[in-house]
């Protein structure tokens, strides 16, 4: 055999300590492990199982859709409408409610309307081939648009008790866990399996890194990014279910902002905002870290404004780091 | 009577805010960029200039805009470093710095709201002074959008902002390079929102963490409507314009056509989408599949 030319491509490259250090997973959980250390060390009420459970509430709803999202940003799609889509869902489900509808039909009415908006979203980016940026900006205020015109100023809070269960109850008594964050852990474990272990979730690996090499092998493109966006937008009614039964009411700015911040824990969970790169425990992970932030600090009364400057600065820092980190070991082996 | 000369300027000082954000958003966009954190950096320059000219009462009017636009060059120029330095792309960038720069407002003015006593009559007076009948507010705008058309038309670093958006490898090939193209789009960015907070600031007469808030969305949707491409490389100076003059037009005669306000949002959601739609035929660039096409139109001579 001749010489290895700089055509050969190796069958897979050695691995060094360094690559599993910098492996975007093994960051984030010593981000996460200290996270918790100093969550511990700030407040004496942080370790306490059921204040653990209370965090859950926080940030499962969010967590959900990030599974979501982080499949759409995964096949370089992006939606931004899924704060407005609850809105829209909630209200869907509190006019129901006002005509006495039982809590079966609402939480079916609420996945419904997360999935034809998921839909419309879909039908405009994959069938008439529009950025789905400016798809869901506009969508976004379409949505949240239609909640105010018909809510105007008002609330609607005459929810069933045992609708309102659903978002306040616990599936297990001990340890206290919540039906909103079992049913996160069960759809993560779903998300995980199929995006990593079958041959559909390499399809959406293939869809990421080149679309048009995907469309001529034979991968349906536009048909799975349209079902995505349905995807996201049942999750995104599932969202709304769980919010509207824990807050109990539905407001027109409800769930406003939570776009921004479920798009940050997709990519500080390592998913490429340019496509094909990405895992779903690394998504999780992020979450964790994100939520039991937010809780600690508000725990010693950090203004929540405040903790936004945190999470900010931690997006970024831990962007940057590793491109840092790996600049500086490029230059001492050059 | 909705078109009269007044109501006309009426809604050019309005939207006036919206014509400066947008030219410099379009400048970001054309590179392939997207800058979310332009409301946060105006909110921020505003609160620290109202917070500075509280302090220093006497400044002239002059030196409080320099230093408004001055902080908004420096938030803006931190984006730029870290997209051009780094290579982060430009959305996770602005992402972050949105939620920084919001929330260092609540920092440096420990949670106060700053209303109009807490200003200077001539730090309130100046955006409403007028000069041929036409207020300061729109006379800046104006100025803004000659520099802007000069800058992305006459120069040659314009053009290249152009070039990099079109086709990045190719503009490499010719000498452009992304990285500095990125810096200076982000500071004018920066820059701009600087000055759009003071301005803000001083004609609402108040400063706290919430101003503009979401408006980042309106400013990209005006772009949006103007025929800017999010793909980059497209998009002019008077389209842009006329996007942001149409947003301005639809919330202002709202009212006057006896529609309730709560209307404005939906309306202006749908708008966004059907701008698109009529602009899409520029986006369409992907690979051809011929065998489906040449069944269907088989199936149709049949």
């Amino acid at each position: 055999m001749n010489a290895p030319s700089r055509y050969d491509v190796a069958d897979h490259a050695p691995r060094t300590l360094s690559d599993f250090l910098l492996r975007w997973e093994t960051i984030l959980i010593a981000l996460l492990i200290a996270v918790v250390i100093g969550n511990t060390i700030i407040s004496p009420y942080f370790l306490d199982i059921y204040n653990l459970s209370d965090a859950t509430f926080n940030f499962s709803e969010k967590a959900i859709i990030a599974l979501g999202m982080t499949l759409l940003i995964l096949v370089r799609d992006i939606d931004l409408s899924v704060a407005a889509i609850i809105a829209l869902a909630s209200l869907a489900m509190g006019l129901a409610a006002d005509q006495g509808v039982a809590t079966p039909l609402l939480i079916l009415i609420g996945l419904g309307m997360g999935a034809i908006c998921g839909a419309f979203n879909g039908f405009l980016v994959a069938r008439i081939g529009l950025p789905s940026i400016v798809v869901t900006i506009g969508t976004m205020s379409l949505f949240r648009g239609l909640a105010q015109v018909i809510l105007g100023d008002q609330a609607i809070t005459k929810y069933p008790l045992d609708f309102q269960t659903l978002g306040q109850g616990y599936l297990i008594k001990w340890p206290p866990i919540p039906y909103s964050f079992a049913l996160f852990l069960l759809l993560a474990v779903i998300f995980t399996v199929v995006l990593h272990k079958t041959a559909f979730g390499r399809k959406l690996f293939a869809m990421g890194n080149n679309p048009v090499a995907a469309q001529f092998s034979g991968i349906p493109v536009n048909k799975i990014r349209f079902w995505l966006f349905v995807l996201t937008g049942v999750l995104s009614g599932v969202a709304a279910v769980l919010l509207t039964a824990r807050i109990g009411s539905t407001r027109p700015n409800i769930a406003l902002g939570w776009e921004l911040e479920v798009i940050t824990a997709v990519i500080l969970g390592g998913v490429s905002i340019t496509g094909g790169a990405g895992t779903i425990p690394g998504v999780v992970i992020a979450v964790f870290i994100l939520g039991l932030a937010t809780f600690g600090l508000s725990l010693v009364n950090v203004p929540g404004i405040v903790i936004s400057v945190l999470l900010g600065l931690l997006l970024i820092v831990s962007i940057a780091m590793p491109i840092v980190v790996r600049r500086i070991m490029n230059r001492k082996a050059a | 009577m909705f078109v009269t000369p007044e109501s006309l300027l009426n809604i050019i000082t309005d939207t006036s805010f919206l014509f400066m954000l947008a030219l410099a958003q379009m400048t970001v966009i054309l590179t392939r960029g997207i800058d979310l954190s332009v409301a946060a950096n105006l909110a921020m320059a505003g609160m620290l200039t109202a917070l500075a000219s509280r302090a220093l009462p006497d400044l002239p009017i002059i030196l409080v805009i320099l230093f408004s636009t001055f902080c908004g060059l420096v938030l803006g120029f931190l984006n730029g470093a870290l997209i051009a330095g780094l290579g982060i792309p430009p959305i996770v960038v602005t992402l972050g710095t949105l939620a920084v720069y919001r929330g260092l407002i609540f920092t440096v003015a420990g949670g106060q709201w700053l209303t109009s006593d807490d200003m200077t009559p001539a730090f309130l007076a100046f955006p409403k002074a007028t000069f041929l009948g036409i207020s300061s507010l729109v006379w800046i705008a104006a100025v803004v959008i000659a520099a802007f058309w000069f800058f992305l038309n006459q120069t040659r670093t314009g053009r290249a902002l152009y070039a990099v958006g079109g086709n990045p490898v190719a503009a490499r090939y010719c000498g452009i390079d992304l990285a500095p193209q990125q810096l200076l789009v982000y500071s004018i960015a920066g820059t701009v929102s600087g000055l759009c907070g003071y301005l803000w600031v001083s004609r609402y007469g108040i400063a706290y963490v919430d101003i503009a808030q979401g408006y980042e969305l309106t400013i990209i949707a005006a772009c949006v409507i103007g025929g800017v491409s999010i793909a980059g490389g497209v998009g002019t100076v008077s389209g842009t314009l006329l996007g942001a003059l149409f947003l301005g037009i639809v919330v202002n005669a709202l009212p006057v056509i006896n529609v309730s306000p709560f209307w404005q949002m939906a309306i202006s959601g749908a708008i966004i989408l059907a701008a698109v739609i009529v602009n899409a035929r520029a986006e369409r660039k992907t690979g051809k599949l011929i065998l489906p096409e040449a069944r269907r139109a088989a199936g149709a001579s049949k």
